[in-house]
């Protein structure tokens, strides 16, 4: 006789364990060490956040007026130093009366990269759109053209500026950091020593040193006069030594592709580039997304260094800003916690992204 | 026999300077013969079929598949990866595409197919090993059993002349193994070229037109698989046989 199998039914579980209280519960007062940290960090916060408030809120002081700043110095912040500065700070020395130029060039620039961002825009026509946005970038930031008078490329500065590098130092430093990644792993050994070259020459210098060749010691070796224009040459240089960082980052994606995938594109006849491109990078590039973003974010505040080149980027541009006006000076940290707050916009919205975008990647991982 | 597909002439492999993995292969298949080659781990049985679309590269000797001269010759080894299909141990389908577009790879990049001829290929491929169904899915949201038939439509999808299969039962639940053993007694049917790394002797009993018995890099035993197990001729065989079948 043989024993009939019966199957038991699923039942819910006895104690909740989903919603804000049970969360609450297991979380912030689980065993007595949750316990502790929970009350010390509520007695920080008891302490702290109060005089936070009343220094930046309500003893603080919005009006452009230097003198009330003064008086209020120490006990309340001092927010009309970027009422009064805020042009300066976010366009730099461009010309005032100009200033909308940088303004729709940077809104412009911003709509594309957002708009980039945004699975419905994936089609081909996103390459058109670049190829239309960019052109119109320079033509409105540099002028000369349609009207507009010519603004040299060294008066260009603030938020734009630092836009521009870090858009231009990721969308070249990517497919950069790809190739030589795929360099490295080459079985050609010419192709593969120029790869560890690059990548161990650039990695063994600060990112300082490469924008001091790039805009002081490259125009020894040229003509007078025949130099590319110094943000070419310190946006090359970004973009070197990103895509070096970047190609590390890259490379260990490619190593982690286990060799049957390989084997099973060439079984299929696929070629060397076809193999990468339709089944190596897909998967090594998701695998990396994390780290990918953190190059990304690198490279976006990397950017603050050109100023030692005398480019005047967002950070430089507030410098700029307060050093040349001993009225406003003594409230720079007021104006450090404002660019902090742009610096912090981009940088959070560029991790949010990423998370996004792994979400979407991990889709076919998902059982 | 029929027109020689594949032949191995004193084929000898390496890895590394010191194993010899391959030693004076010489071998030749029949179109639509339907070979099964078993032998210890270590024997060298995955490293011939291996050869046969270069995965791995021989360093002496000649194989020629289907007329042509396997050499350093990218073209010449891309037109024979179109000729030949291959299923793994590990399946190795590609994760981040769907069984549907695991499918249409190839014919479409590699085939110049049009999508939507490849994908009613593909979808007629599915239904061959009777998963049609699944096309949407991911291929690690499917059971083993499921990928390895997947697998094989993958590789079908080129309309190869031969199929190698290197053990592709070995890395299944015991439940699963049938319906993919199932697949390939069908294909064997059809009348497809076929070299088999296996040991399900059942299977080699069901379809081959020969087994081959390898150990230590060289082929020990080739025989009918009625001959092969009634009647193993050398003791290497014999005490092969006696342990993957004694229990």
């Amino acid at each position: 006789m043989s024993a009939v199998f019966k199957s038991i039914a699923p039942r819910p579980a006895p104690v909740r364990t989903e919603g804000f209280v049970p969360w609450v519960r297991a979380n912030l007062f689980g065993d007595w060490k949750s316990i502790a940290t929970t009350l010390i960090i509520l007695g920080l916060a008891f302490a702290y956040v109060p005089g936070i408030v009343s220094w930046g809120a309500v003893n603080a002081v919005f009006k452009p007026d230097a003198d009330v700043c003064q008086a209020a110095r120490g006990t309340g912040a001092c927010w009309g130093v970027v009422t009064e500065k805020y042009r300066l700070i976010i366009f730099g020395r461009y010309p005032y009366e100009a200033q909308w130029r940088p303004e729709v060039a940077t809104i412009l620039l911003l709509a594309l990269l957002i708009a980039s961002c945004i699975r419905a825009f994936w089609r081909p026509s996103l390459v058109l759109l670049w190829a239309l946005v960019i052109p119109a970038f320079f033509v409105l930031m540099g002028g000369g053209m349609l009207g507009l008078e010519a603004v040299s490329t060294d008066q260009w500065g603030g938020l734009p500026l630092t836009i521009m590098l870090a858009t231009f130092g990721i969308v070249l430093a990517f497919p950069l950091s790809v190739v030589v990644a795929l360099g490295r792993r080459s079985e050609l050994p010419a192709i593969r020593s120029l790869c560890v070259v690059y990548v161990e020459l650039i990695r063994g210098v600060p990112l300082i040193s490469v924008l001091f060749m790039a805009s002081f010691m490259f125009p020894l070796f040229m003509p007078v006069g025949k130099s590319p224009d110094v943000l070419i040459r310190v946006l090359v240089g970004i973009t070197l030594f990103a895509a070096a960082y970047l190609a590390e980052t890259v490379r260990g994606g490619l190593q982690a592709i286990p060799k049957g995938q390989i084997e099973a594109a060439q079984s299929l006849g696929l070629s060397y580039w076809q193999t990468q491109r339709k089944i190596v990078l897909p998967q090594a590039l998701a695998m990396v997304v994390p780290g990918i973003m953190n190059n990304f974010i690198a490279i976006f505040k990397d950017t603050s260094l050109v100023t030692i080149v005398s480019l005047y980027e967002l950070t430089g541009a507030l410098s700029l800003a307060l050093n040349s006006d001993a009225d406003w000076r003594p409230f720079k940290i007021e104006g450090y916690l404002f660019i902090t707050l742009i610096y912090f916009t981009f940088c959070f919205s560029m991790s949010r992204y990423s998370l996004w975008i792994e979400k979407r990647v991990s889709v076919s991982k998902t059982r | 026999m029929t027109e020689k597909i594949i032949v191995f002439d004193k084929v000898n492999k390496w890895y590394g300077n010191n194993f010899h993995v391959l030693r004076d292969i010489d071998l030749e298949v029949g179109q639509g013969e339907r070979i099964v080659i078993c032998g210890p781990s270590g024997s060298g049985k995955s490293t011939l079929i291996r050869c046969i679309n270069r995965l791995e590269v021989h360093q002496e000797g000649r194989i020629v598949v289907d007329g042509v001269e396997l050499s350093d010759d990218l073209k010449a080894i891309e037109r024979i990866r179109r000729e030949v299909g291959m299923v793994f141990q590990q399946f190795n389908l590609f994760p981040h595409l769907t069984v549907l577009e695991n499918l249409t790879l190839a014919p479409m990049w590699v085939g110049k197919t049009p999508k939507k001829e490849a994908e009613e290929r593909a979808m007629h491929q599915l239904q061959r090993v009777r998963i049609a169904e699944q096309a949407g899915k991911y291929p690690l949201q499917l059971s083993g059993g499921q990928q390895q038939r997947v697998a094989i439509a993958r590789a079908l999808c080129l309309t190869p002349k031969i199929m190698l299969f290197d053990e592709p039962t070995s890395a299944l639940d015991p439940e699963m193994i049938k319906e993919v053993l199932d697949v390939m007694i069908e294909l064997a049917g059809q009348g497809m070229t076929m070299l088999c790394v296996t040991h399900e002797m059942g299977f080699a009993k069901a379809v081959a037109n020969r087994v081959i018995f390898m150990d230590e890099g060289q082929i020990v035993e080739q025989n009918s698989p009625d001959e092969f197990f009634e009647n193993p001729q050398s003791d290497r065989t014999k005490d092969f046989l006696s342990k993957i079948l004694g229990h």
